[in-house]
Formats: structure tokens, C-alpha cells, sequence
């Protein structure tokens, strides 16, 4: 990329002053200090979650910055404990379906709205988008109720089926956009060389739109990981209890022990994996939360 | 001429059956979603609407027994009534949470694009780092804050060198909320401002520096109008999902010290209070309440928005 | 191999523009046509609409007999070069000029048979292992055609091929697409907006305008007898020079000068025999400097260059007539597609450039005058009311 030559705002916050660079590749030292204050700003939270978790006992009423004597007991403890493990189970099993059925149901939505003839289609694509500003807790209420009657209240199923509110939109958002990509010869020389519609679709664009499909599949699932207003509301015991709400449930590792240590420990847990797939995926995860930003 | 012998000694292309035509194939990939949207979306709000017409027993889970119908109470209740003072309450802190953190949220990651934007080593790493507060768990950043801030814990008070239990009391809590939310948020506005800072030409900057212009002119004459699309959007959707604010009120205080906001308080008044009737006429206030601020808000941005909307 | 009939075949779009209208054309089996003119005539629209890639809003459309109006792409059997080749990507060469064989299910080995007798022919057999990525342009525009001649179709179908090639290039591969249709025998449709591309590939060469077919004719017919304004002014490069002019009795009036009604064109000529305003058309090529080619008949002016260009192998000279320039809608849309309408072609007034190419041998310098002499058993009259010709039935 070009040595930006970019103008900065003297903003009083955070002190994070930078000023115009030129074109030479020599970062200046206030620079630094901003790139800095903001990596402290990012991780330190995150070392002081870790801090907490290696602490036991009297420790855990000190605010040192290193654990005097870490132990790794509040992991064991956790992962002991049934509710936990069982927890994460669950957590896996809805994050997968929900990421599933959002990328194949909404992967054929959203290439019929990109690519193919119909009416009314700029109506759907401004519902489908209209949803996802619907306050999660207007269909928390109903479900409840409605879940309930049913049967399937407090069930993993009960789960996905809310879930795809805003696995499909995000899938149809980002995939629509990656479908425009595609240059619209492909399909046509696809068409031209004998393949039905499904066929292009199956055959050429959906290979094509690979990357598209992984960001999809990625942002889908660190949302359903994520998801607590749904879980809480329609799950009550811990065969279908997810992670978030299983660790906002959490005791301490003995009866009179403050839950921090613990919750602490199970947050550094369930972190990881994210963490990890931000660093494998990055690129692609921020192709994804800027598709349609910026160019819509 | 052998080598066209095989090419054109071909078998005529076998007539094949037709596909699907386009618009009807078009119709059957976009109806499981629609389906699906329609049963999980709509259905529930219309029956949420009914449920808030109704007033239910407390002692009665089961539905069509004891319901009565109660027409709009469970709203004039909310709005005016017994319960108003809940209600505008909840009101009044998500506003003040939802204000405070967008503009804290846009200030901070602002700053941040562009500081990103000017570092050209390691922008991979910058933007992992950066990834990480939005990869953490809505969850894990309340429990993460309310370590940070906890009397004993949290090294807040020892920096500070205050000795106040920031959870416990009003309005340190609500702040305390905010901060947390900024901290999540705030490195998502980054990269959002950042993708649309890069797709500003360098050549516009060359040219103004070239005219004379100053850092703070180029900033508002070039960056600004030039980001405002991007900025925009990145508004929208962070006002909206501040408005909906559950997850971190419930897990941080719970609601305590007066930083109940709406959804918390429409789903602790169905989920643990068993007043569904009344859960839902909050649950729908809510819906209102943010339908309005969105219509607000595209009435405003325009035709920014229904660039994506329209093929 | 198939014929080829659009019987009045319209496009129609829903605002109400007509990008081809009531198209009437006969494609023999195995004729190589071209469809050439200018961005926006309806050239690439039409081709589209034969492959079954735009709907036909009115008309027939007959392949091989059969009217194929309802079938889409995969059931008329046509294969199609497109101009941005549209190679899959994520395809290698094998497979991208195998993929149309293999969702009709041949089997294998004849899939493979053939391409690779495809890719002996266009010279691609070492790179059949390869992706489009790592080819050049060349290359790939070779494996675009390689896709299409595997599939033995009724007909080729090719939209600009070669504008995307750079020059060298396309004059070369040019004569690989003329080859290779010659030994195929197979029915070509081809649309280009290179009128020197239509001229030398083609058996015969459709002229669009606005939607409209001015002339189909052998690329011989339509640089000897063009039948309107546009057709002779966008065949040949450089293009016609066209002067105000008048016919009076027997004599033709230029604004150089005088000569009497060419014996050719007499027989021709159409009209009731007053006097009346013309547009004359003349080649460059039908000047010549008196000098060099004293004893040849024609009609004799003396001209100052003002331009001079020269080729090596002939010169351009650019001179002015007084009293020379003409406007018309068709020759207003002719600069439009050459993009010069806002060029000068006149100076003040009324005088019109003429372009004239001579011999290497002329003597003639910018600035300096020469004697010119304009063969005129080639002229071209032309009414000024609707550009048809008044010679050319």
C-alpha cells in the first residue's frame, strides 16, 4: 500500500496524537505510542481475565498483577464440573447446525437475489436485512411461551430454530455481495456449455464464492458461540444450557469461594478457540464485516 | 484433415431435460429462507403482540385458560401506569448507555483507524489484535469488567487509589457498563472506518498537501466527507444493537444500581416475574422504540442505505 | 452445423428502447458472418439474443430449421467465445474446454480425446495441466476458443474475441480463427466493432446501426458499393472523405471542380435528372498526386497540404476545400463512434478536410501545394436527405 499520506485529528482522548506522514517508510515515535496504547488497550483486559483465573483462595482477594502462587486449580475444577463440559457440548452441537443450515439455506437466498430473475426482489433483500434490527427480545417473549406448548422448550433444536433470525440474514448480507463479485460471464459461459441455473450455481459459482462461504461460516459461528438473551430464555437446565449462560451460573469451586476465580477460568476457555480463529482467519473475517460497508 | 476428424465426427450434443426455468428456480431458492424467516421472525411477534394484549394470573402457567384479555393495559401500565416508573427507568439508562457509547465508540475507534491506517508494518497483526475484544464473548466481557472494577480484584482501585465498589453504586455502574461496552465495540467502528479509510486514494491527500492544505483541513475536507458512508452505516448498526443491550446489564450487575435497560427488564418480567402479558408489552415498547430510531435514522442517511437494498 | 434465420427479431426493453429492431438476417450453414458497426448498434445484443441469453421481445429465431425463441442457452447447442474469455478460474485447461462435455456426460474418453485434439490444434497442449491464472492473455484467448471447438456445435457464436489482445497479436490470431473455421466448416457468428476485422475474416459482413441492419453484403460489395452514407463512410480506413455537391444535367459539381457523369455511374444513377445538392463520397485512396501518374484519367485540382503523414509505404495528405463541409445525422454519428465529434473536421465556416493517400513517390510537402488528381469512376453520390445511395440499388 501506498505510504498514506494521512491526515490526523489532534484528539484529546487517549492522547493518541499522529500527524501527517510522509512519504518515507520511518514510523514516528508517537506512532508507536498510539500503536501501543492501542494493543494495551486491547489485550490488558484479556491478561487480567487470565491473571484472575490462576488465583485460588486468598489470593483471590488481592489485586496483584502476577497471581503470587498461580495454580491451575480453577481449571480442574471446571472441568469437572459436568455442567460445564456438558455446556460446551452444546455450545458446539448449536454453533455447527445453526452455521450449516445459515450457509446453505441463505447461500441459495441470497445467489437468487444476486443473480437470478424475479419479482419483488429488492422487497426481500429489505426485509431479510430489516430483520436483524429486530430487538432479539421481542421474539424471546413469544418463544417462550410458544417453545413451551410445542415441546422442544429447553432443547438444543429450540436452539438453532431462533438462531437462523440472524444466522440467515448475515449469511444472505455478506453472500450477496460475494455473488455480485463473481463476473456474470462465468455463469453464462456455464450456461452456454449446457448447465441449468442449479448446475452454474453448483458448479461454478459456489467454488468461486469459497471465500465468501468461509467468512460466512466463521462470523455465523462466533455469533451462535456468542448468543446469551436467547439461551437463557429458553433453556432452564443444563442438557441444553449453552456456555454463556452456564458460566454466568457459575459457583465457585468450593462453597465459599467468590465465583470470579472460576468464571474466569471457564471465560479463558470458551476465549481460546475464538481467539484462535481470528488469528488463522483475520483477513477473511474482516472481508466479511466490511462487505457491503463499504461498498454498499 | 485428421486432426479435426475426431472434433467434428462428434456426437450431436443428446437433448438433455430442460432445468428449471430461471424464475421459478429463483422462487424455490429463496423460499426456505423466507420460511424460515416468516416462522421464526414474524410469527412470533405477531403472537408476542397478542400475548401483550392479554393479562395473565400469576399462579397459572398454561396459556388459554386463564388469560384474559386486557386490551392495551399491559401498555398504559408500562407507559403511565403501576409500572411506569420501571419502564421509563429502563428507558432513560438504555438512551444514556446507547448515547454515551456510540459517541465514545466512534471518537476512540476513529482515533484508532487511523493510527492503524498510518502504521504500515504489521497491519496482519494490528488487526488480529484488535479482533480480539469483538472475538471475546459478550459474556466474558462482563465477567472480564467486573474483575477489573472489583474492589479487591480489579486493579482499578489500586491505580485509582479510590476505594469504591464501582459496581455497587450509582451512577459508577452505568459508567462502568459503558466503558465496558466501549471496550468491545470500539475496535469493531475501527475496522469498519479503517476498510473505508483505505479506499480513500492517496493521490486526494498528495494533491491537498500540494494545495496547501493542513492536517486538521485535510482531515475534515477529505477523510471525513469521504468515510461518512462507511461511518454512517457503522452508526446504524451500533445504535441499534446498543439499544438492544441484554447481555452485558445482565451478566455485570444484573441490573442492579440503576442500569436496567429495556430488554433486561422485558425479559426478567416474563422470564422470572411470569408476567407474560406484560413481558410482551415491553418486549414490543422495545421493538417500537428501536423501529422508530432505525426509520429516524435512514429518513436521515437516505439514500446510503437503499444502495443495498436495491439490486 | 446449422442455418442461422432471424426473421424480424426485435429486443425491447422495458422502458421502451429498442436495441435491435425487426432484424431480418440469413446465416447459410457454415457461413462465416460477421456483425460489425459502432458501440450501441445492437451488435453484441443480437449475438446474445441468438446464444439465448436475452429474451426476444418479437421475431423468430430459426436454428437449424427449428424455432428456438422458448430454449434457453443449453438446448440450442451453440457455443459461444466470449470477449472477456470468462475461463473458470478455479478450472484447469483440461477442464475448463472439457466442462460442457462433461455435463452432457460423454464419457471420458472421449472428453479427453477430444481435448486434446482441440488443444493440438490451437497449440495449447502443454499448458492443458495449467490454471487460466498463469496464462497470458493470448493463451487463454486460445483456450476460450479451444471451449468452444470441442463441443462440435451448430454454430460458433464469438463476441469481440480479439479486443482484448493487444495489436500484434490480434492481426496474428486473426488468421487462427479464420483457419480454424475454415477447417471446421462450422457456422460463425461473429461481432467485432474492428471494421478491418470484419473486412478480412468474414464471407459476409452485416453493417448495424441503431438497432437496424444497413447492408449485408460480401466485405467486396461493401466497400465498392455501399448503400448509404454510413455503410461507406465506416468501411475503410481511412474513412470516406464526403464533400458537398451537385448534380447538374451531366456534370458533377465538387468544389475542386467540374467533371462529367462517369459511364459507370450513369447507368446507376437514380433520380429524375434535375438539378440538385449531393453528398459526394471519395476514398483517400482514389486520389492520387497528378505528378506521379500523369496519364491516368480523373479529375485535375491543385491542393495545399496542410498535414502531411507519412507510412513509409505511402503518405496521408490533409488538405481543405472551401466550400466542402456537409453535416448530416449520419455522419455526425460516424464522428461520434470515432470519437471525434468534437474535433474540428472544418475550419471557419464552411470548408471541409479531405484526407487523400498518395504514393511514396509524391513530391508533396506540408504547406506546399501539389496537383491532385481524383480518380472518379469510383465516386460514390449520396442523397442528403436520409444518406442512401444514388447510384447503389
Amino acid at each position: 500500500m501506498e505510504a498514506a499520506s494521512v491526515s490526523q485529528p489532534t484528539q484529546a482522548k487517549r492522547r493518541k496524537k499522529s500527524g501527517a506522514v510522509g512519504s518515507e517508510p520511518r514510523t514516528p515515535w508517537w506512532l508507536w505510542l498510539a500503536v501501543a496504547a492501542i494493543v494495551i488497550f486491547c489485550l490488558l483486559p484479556f491478561y487480567w481475565l487470565i491473571n484472575i483465573s490462576l488465583k485460588t483462595g486468598a489470593d483471590l482477594s488481592g489485586s496483584d498483577i502476577v497471581p503470587p502462587s498461580p495454580s491451575f486449580d480453577n481449571y480442574t475444577s471446571i472441568f469437572e464440573n459436568a455442567n460445564f463440559t456438558k455446556a460446551l457440548r452444546n455450545s458446539a452441537i448449536v454453533s455447527l447446525v445453526t452455521t450449516l443450515l445459515g450457509i446453505v439455506v441463505g447461500s441459495f437466498a441470497a445467489y437468487a437475489l444476486a443473480r437470478l430473475q424475479m419479482r419483488g426482489k429488492g422487497i426481500l433483500l429489505a426485509i431479510v436485512l430489516s430483520i436483524t434490527t429486530f430487538p432479539q427480545i421481542a421474539i424471546a417473549a413469544p418463544l417462550f411461551r410458544l417453545w413451551a406448548d410445542v415441546g422442544i422448550y429447553d432443547t438444543l433444536i429450540g436452539l438453532v430454530i431462533p438462531y437462523l433470525t440472524f444466522a440467515l440474514p448475515l449469511s444472505i448480507y455478506i453472500l450477496v455481495s460475494f455473488f455480485r463479485e463473481i463476473p456474470k460471464d462465468l455463469e453464462e459461459a456455464a450456461l452456454v456449455d449446457g448447465a441449468t441455473h442449479f448446475e452454474a450455481f453448483r458448479k461454478v459459482v459456489v467454488p468461486l464464492a469459497a471465500p465468501g462461504l468461509a467468512t460466512t461460516a466463521i462470523l455465523t459461528f462466533i455469533a451462535a458461540w456468542n448468543e446469551f438473551l436467547l439461551a437463557t430464555t429458553l433453556t432452564s437446565s443444563p442438557s441444553a444450557r449453552t456456555t454463556p449462560v452456564a458460566i454466568s451460573q457459575f459457583t465457585g469451586s468450593s462453597q465459599f469461594e467468590v465465583p470470579l476465580g472460576t468464571q474466569s477460568a471457564a471465560s479463558v476457555v470458551i476465549s481460546i478457540p475464538l481467539i484462535i480463529l481470528v488469528l488463522l482467519f483475520q483477513k477473511r473475517i474482516v472481508a466479511g464485516l466490511t462487505a457491503g460497508a463499504v461498498k454498499g | 484433415m485428421s486432426d479435426t476428424a475426431t472434433l467434428r465426427a462428434g456426437t450431436p450434443q443428446k437433448r438433455r431435460s430442460r432445468g428449471i426455468p430461471e424464475r421459478r428456480l429463483a422462487v424455490y431458492m429463496v423460499a426456505p429462507s423466507v420460511a424460515l424467516i416468516a416462522l421464526v421472525a414474524l410469527w412470533p411477534i405477531i403472537y408476542a403482540i397478542w400475548l401483550s394484549l392479554h393479562e395473565y394470573s400469576l399462579r397459572q402457567a398454561g396459556l388459554s385458560r386463564w388469560a384474559e384479555p386486557a386490551g392495551l393495559g399491559n401498555y398504559t401500565d408500562a407507559l403511565w401506569g403501576d409500572e411506569s416508573a420501571d419502564f421509563w427507568s429502563a428507558t432513560r439508562v438504555t438512551f444514556i448507555f446507547t448515547i454515551a457509547s456510540v459517541i465514545l465508540e466512534t471518537i476512540i475507534g476513529l482515533a484508532m483507524a487511523l493510527a492503524m491506517h498510518s502504521a504500515f508494518k504489521g497491519q496482519g497483526l494490528l488487526r488480529t489484535v484488535v479482533l480480539v475484544p469483538w472475538a471475546v464473548l459478550t459474556v466474558v466481557t462482563a465477567i472480564m469488567w467486573r474483575t477489573i472494577f472489583d474492589p479487591n480484584l480489579g486493579f482499578v482501585n489500586s491505580l485509582l487509589g479510590t476505594n469504591t465498589v464501582w459496581l455497587g453504586e450509582e451512577p459508577q455502574a452505568l459508567m462502568v457498563m459503558i466503558f465496558a461496552d466501549v471496550w468491545k465495540t470500539a475496535p469493531f467502528m475501527a475496522l469498519l472506518l479503517l476498510a473505508g479509510l483505505q479506499v480513500i486514494p492517496g493521490e486526494i491527500y498528495e494533491a491537498a498537501k500540494v494545495d496547501g492544505a493542513n492536517m486538521w483541513q485535510r482531515f475534515r475536507k477529505i477523510t471525513l466527507p469521504l468515510l461518512m458512508p462507511a461511518l454512517l452505516v457503522a452508526l446504524i448498526f451500533r445504535t441499534l444493537d446498543a439499544l438492544r443491550a441484554f447481555d452485558l446489564p445482565k451478566v455485570l450487575t444484573n441490573g442492579a444500581n440503576d442500569t436496567t435497560t429495556l430488554s433486561l427488564l422485558a425479559q426478567r418480567t416474563f422470564q422470572e416475574n411470569r408476567l407474560y402479558g406484560e413481558g410482551s408489552a415491553l418486549s414490543i415498547l422495545t421493538f417500537i422504540i428501536v423501529m422508530i430510531v432505525s426509520f429516524g435514522y435512514i429518513r436521515l442517511v437516505g439514500g446510503n442505505i437503499r444502495g443495498m437494498t436495491e439490486e | 452445423m446449422a442455418e442461422i434465420q432471424l426473421q424480424k427479431v426485435t429486443k425491447r426493453y422495458p422502458d421502451g428502447t429498442e436495441a435491435v429492431k425487426q432484424v431480418d438476417l440469413d446465416i447459410g450453414d457454415g457461413e462465416f458472418m460477421i456483425l460489425v458497426g459502432p458501440s450501441g448498434c445492437g451488435k453484441s445484443t443480437a449475438l446474445r439474443m441468438i446464444a439465448g441469453l436475452e429474451d426476444i421481445s418479437e421475431g423468430d429465431l430459426i436454428i437449424g430449421g427449428e424455432r428456438v425463441n422458448e430454449l434457453g442457452p443449453r438446448e440450442r447447442d451453440i457455443a459461444m467465445v466470449f470477449q472477456n474469455y470468462a475461463l473458470y478460474p478455479h478450472m484447469t485447461v483440461r477442464d475448463n474446454m472439457g466442462f460442457a462435455l462433461k455435463l452432457a456426460k460423454e464419457d471420458q474418453g472421449e472428453i479427453n480425446r477430444r481435448v486434446e485434439e482441440a488443444a493440438r490444434i490451437l497449440d495449447l497442449e502443454q499448458h492443458l495441466e495449467r490454471k487460466p491464472a498463469n496464462l497470458s492473455g493470448g493463451q487463454r484467448q486460445r483456450v476460450a476458443m479451444g471451449r468452444a471447438i470441442v463441443r462440435n456445435p451448430k454454430a460458433f457464436l464469438m463476441d469481440e474475441p480479439l479486443s482484448n489482445l493487444d495489436a500484434k497479436l490480434r492481426v496474428q490470431m486473426r488468421t487462427e480463427v479464420s483457419r480454424i473455421q475454415q477447417r471446421l466448416e462450422t457456422t460463425t457468428v461473429y461481432v467485432t466493432h474492428d471494421q478491418v476485422e470484419a473486412m478480412t475474416l468474414g464471407d459476409r459482413v452485416a453493417v448495424m446501426r441503431g438497432g437496424i441492419i444497413q447492408q449485408v453484403d460480401t466485405p467486396r460489395n461493401l466497400y465498392e458499393r455501399p448503400e448509404n452514407l454510413f455503410v461507406g463512410g465506416f468501411i475503410g480506413s481511412p474513412s470516406m472523405n464526403f464533400l458537398a455537391a451537385r448534380l447538374e444535367g451531366d456534370t458533377i459539381r465538387l468544389p475542386f471542380g467540374e467533371t462529367p457523369i462517369p459511364d459507370e455511374l450513369r447507368g446507376r444513377l437514380r433520380g429524375d435528372g434535375n438539378a440538385r445538392d449531393v453528398i459526394a463520397g471519395a476514398r483517400p485512396e482514389h486520389f492520387e498526386d497528378a505528378d506521379v501518374e500523369p496519364d491516368r484519367q480523373g479529375l485535375r485540382f491543385r491542393a495545399k497540404i496542410s498535414v502531411l503523414e507519412s507510412m513509409g509505404s505511402e503518405l496521408y495528405a490533409y488538405f481543405d476545400v472551401e466550400q466542402g463541409h456537409v453535416e448530416s445525422a449520419e455522419l455526425s454519428e460516424l464522428a461520434a463512434d470515432a470519437h471525434m465529434e468534437d474535433l474540428p473536421t472544418h475550419g471557419s465556416g464552411d470548408t471541409q478536410q479531405v484526407v487523400a493517400r498518395l504514393s511514396a513517390a509524391s513530391s508533396a510537402r506540408p504547406g506546399g501545394e501539389v496537383n491532385m488528381l481524383l480518380d472518379t469512376k469510383h465516386l460514390q453520390l449520396f442523397d442528403p436527405q436520409g444518406g442512401k445511395s444514388l447510384t447503389v440499388e
